[in-house]
């Protein structure tokens, strides 16, 4: 006999699609104009000012290396055309980073509150982690179609566990006896939490955030298979159509990305005051 | 409290019938069990199985199997106990950060462990503060913020209690040290920060874990001292969690004596030193500096031959030859002390006639008082042949020291 996983998984599938069709309906046009909106807003200067405040941003986070580094890789993009695909790119790493943020930061203090959410969770975000990316198009193609938001969609899957597993290693970091302090005195549960456990926690969960977004970037060149555009279709478009050149410089845009995005986001974690 | 509801007001007159008159803090049948059957635990436990019995029966380890002590106001009561002794988990029970398997806290009538979440904060925030071994700073917020911490959490409003923040600090001697962060501190200084922080929120009473253990020795007896002179000052109801017996001998006015998640003896200082309970507690103050302990009031005679000053010198001579001494103790009527005789001034007054011992009473002797340790009485009782009178308020005769007293106290031997 033969266990037909696959075909309930499509029955599953067919059942959400034909219940739910309206709610992710609505999601998908939430994303939709959130994704364009940001696009909007980092295609609206010119390149240069852009590239000039990442710069200043990258200076202020992380010194002035940081900053020359991030400003000359900037230049190179718009020097090779790929300005619009990159800051198309930016856009979905940023809405899918976002989500992922606002999915994974509160599960990740639901689960340091109850051992039960964490032993639920932690399969999960194995499956999340170490199911090959590409599954996830399927199902997110079925919802949402071809284009931009199941793109995000399977990139928030993808890159939402470091989220919540950093958030929940920052809570559980927090020394005991500074809990027990701050509940000896009379702290209420929220209290305890935003005085003491996030403030504490805060570079582990930055660390989180900066593992997020470059999960995001990865994933979202992965996801212009379905059609999410931006730089990860000028590499599919290497691949495809055997051009070499184009997908050279494609690959190295999502190089510099991943470096400015990452100096800005370490740097974050790494200027707050870490506890003894 | 005329809101308060009816079986709340039974539970207070319940406290307060059980209660001494100034229990601070009562604890009755305290008891706490870790593991998955603490029920069938508790019942095997009042069966009488022993913590291993109760062990190897519901896997269930038995953290305190019966604690009851009052706590009196303005007391400094130590709890001291080895690690594993279920010290730490004791004084955790009386503001529930580790909720109690059974028996009851009753902390000024209100009994803690039948309080709601409201009511359990309330005793949180106003009638309990608590100092950690560890400090328990937070360590993202500077000093005087960490001071405010408990009145912020009560909604006190900034100005006011950075107020009250800075004046904490000043009682403990960090005024300058208010925009500081933790780790800029030494060990010593992080624990005087926990220290201001408990007396920031005017709460009677302290509780303090290990406060003093993880600092090295000179800062800790620094710490000691002062905790000692605030206390003088304060008058605060303070619980003292310690494994070190001379911390507690100083520290303690009663001293609670735990092993196994058990009180083995409650007592004075000096109880426990003169008259330990058991061979674990023998064991533990063998090797004590009793001197420093032990006070002359603790060691001291009563005498039952006092002479007054009016008295004959025949009866001193009578006295003396009865009692096969060489001196007599001289009190006035009202039992103040005057002197003593010697016998060859008693008898050259026998020989002279004389009916009275006034002029011959000598007031050059050695005194002290009750609360002296007998540390300071030995280089006296060395330069002087006479005992030492022991004197209470308005030079009140008490009783005397002798070197024999002295001696049979150190080597601690009760009489």
């Amino acid at each position: 006999m033969e266990l037909r996983i696959g075909e309930a998984f499509e029955r599953l599938i067919e059942i959400l699609q034909e219940r739910f069709d309206p709610f992710f309906h609505v999601l998908g046009d939430g994303l939709t104009a959130a994704i364009r909106g940001l696009e909007g807003v980092l295609l609206f200067p010119s390149s240069y000012v852009l590239i000039g405040l990442l710069a200043v941003a990258s200076w202020r986070l992380s010194g002035p290396g940081s900053a020359v580094l991030s400003a000359l890789g900037l230049l190179l993009i718009d020097l090779m055309g790929l300005w619009q695909a990159t800051m198309e790119t930016l856009a979905l790493v940023l809405s899918a980073a976002m989500v992922s943020l606002l999915l994974g930061i509160p599960l990740g203090i639901a689960s340091s509150y109850s051992r039960w959410m964490e032993r639920l969770l932690r399969p999960v975000l194995d499956l999340m982690q170490t199911m090959p990316a590409f599954v996830y198009l399927i199902p997110a193609v079925l919802f949402f179609r071809l284009g931009k938001v199941p793109g995000v969609v399977a990139t928030v899957i993808f890159a939402m566990p470091p989220a919540v597993r950093l958030t929940l290693l920052g809570i559980k970091q927090v020394p005991r006896d500074v809990v027990e302090a701050a509940i000896a005195f009379g702290s209420t549960p929220r209290q305890l939490l935003f005085n003491v456990q996030l403030p504490i926690a805060l570079p582990t969960l930055l660390a989180g955030v900066n593992q997020t977004i470059l999960l995001s970037l990865s994933m979202v060149v992965i996801s212009a298979m379905i059609g999410a555009g931006g730089l990860g279709e000028q590499v599919l478009k290497g691949i495809t159509q055997l051009r070499i050149g184009l997908g050279f410089e494609s690959g190295i845009a999502v190089v510099i990305l991943a470096i400015v995005l990452d100096r800005l986001t370490h740097a974050l974690g790494q200027s707050r005051t870490r506890p003894s | 409290m005329g809101t308060d509801s009816a079986p709340e007001r039974t539970a207070t007159r319940e406290a307060q019938a059980t209660a001494i008159e100034d229990a601070k803090i009562s604890v009755l049948g305290l008891r706490k069990i870790y593991g998955r059957r603490p029920d069938k635990a508790l019942a095997l436990l009042q069966e009488g199985l022993s913590k291993d019995d109760i062990l190897r029966k519901t896997g269930c380890t038995v953290a305190i199997q019966d604690a009851t002590f009052e706590i009196h106001a303005g007391e400094i009561f130590v709890i001291m106990g080895l690690s594993g002794s279920g010290k730490s988990t004791v004084l955790r029970c009386l503001n529930r950060l580790i909720e109690p398997s059974a028996g009851r806290v009753v902390v000024d009538g209100i009994d803690v462990t039948k309080a709601d979440k409201a009511r359990l904060l309330e005793v949180r925030r106003h009638k309990m503060a608590m100092v950690f071994q560890n400090f328990g700073l937070l360590p993202h917020r500077n000093i005087v913020q960490n001071v405010e911490y408990g009145l912020e959490v009560q909604g006190v409003d900034k100005a006011a209690r950075r107020a009250k923040a800075l004046q904490a600090l000043g009682l403990v001697g960090l005024q300058g040290y208010a925009d500081k962060l933790p780790r800029e501190l030494s060990g010593g200084m992080q624990q005087r920060v926990g220290l201001a922080r408990a007396l920031a929120t005017d709460a009677e009473v302290l509780l303090m874990d290990e406060a003093f253990s993880a600092l090295d020795p000179l800062i800790r007896k620094q710490m000691q001292d002062e905790l000692l002179e605030l206390q003088s000052r304060m008058n605060k109801t303070i619980v003292f969690i310690t494994h070190d017996l001379d911390e507690a001998l100083k520290l303690g006015s009663r001293i609670a004596i735990m092993r196994d998640g058990a009180i083995v003896q409650l007592g004075t200082p000096e109880e426990i030193l003169t008259q330990p309970a058991n061979d674990y507690v023998r064991a533990f103050v063998q090797d004590v500096d009793r001197t420093r302990i032990i006070t002359a009031g603790a060691i001291m005679k009563r005498v039952d031959v006092i002479m007054h000053p009016k008295d004959g010198p025949a009866l001193a001579v009578k006295r003396m030859r009865e009692t096969d001494t060489s001196t007599l103790f001289v009190t006035d009527a009202s039992r103040r002390f005057r002197g003593v005789v010697r016998i060859d001034d008693a008898l050259t007054l026998v020989r002279e006639n004389k009916h009275s011992l006034e002029g011959v009473i000598d007031t050059d002797v050695p005194t002290t008082t009750a609360d002296t340790p007998i540390a300071k009485l030995v280089p006296v009782a060395a330069g002087t042949a006479v005992p030492i009178a022991v004197l209470g308020e308005d030079r009140t005769f008490l009783g005397i020291v002798g070197r024999a007293s002295i001696l049979a106290g150190i080597a601690g031997e009760q009489h």
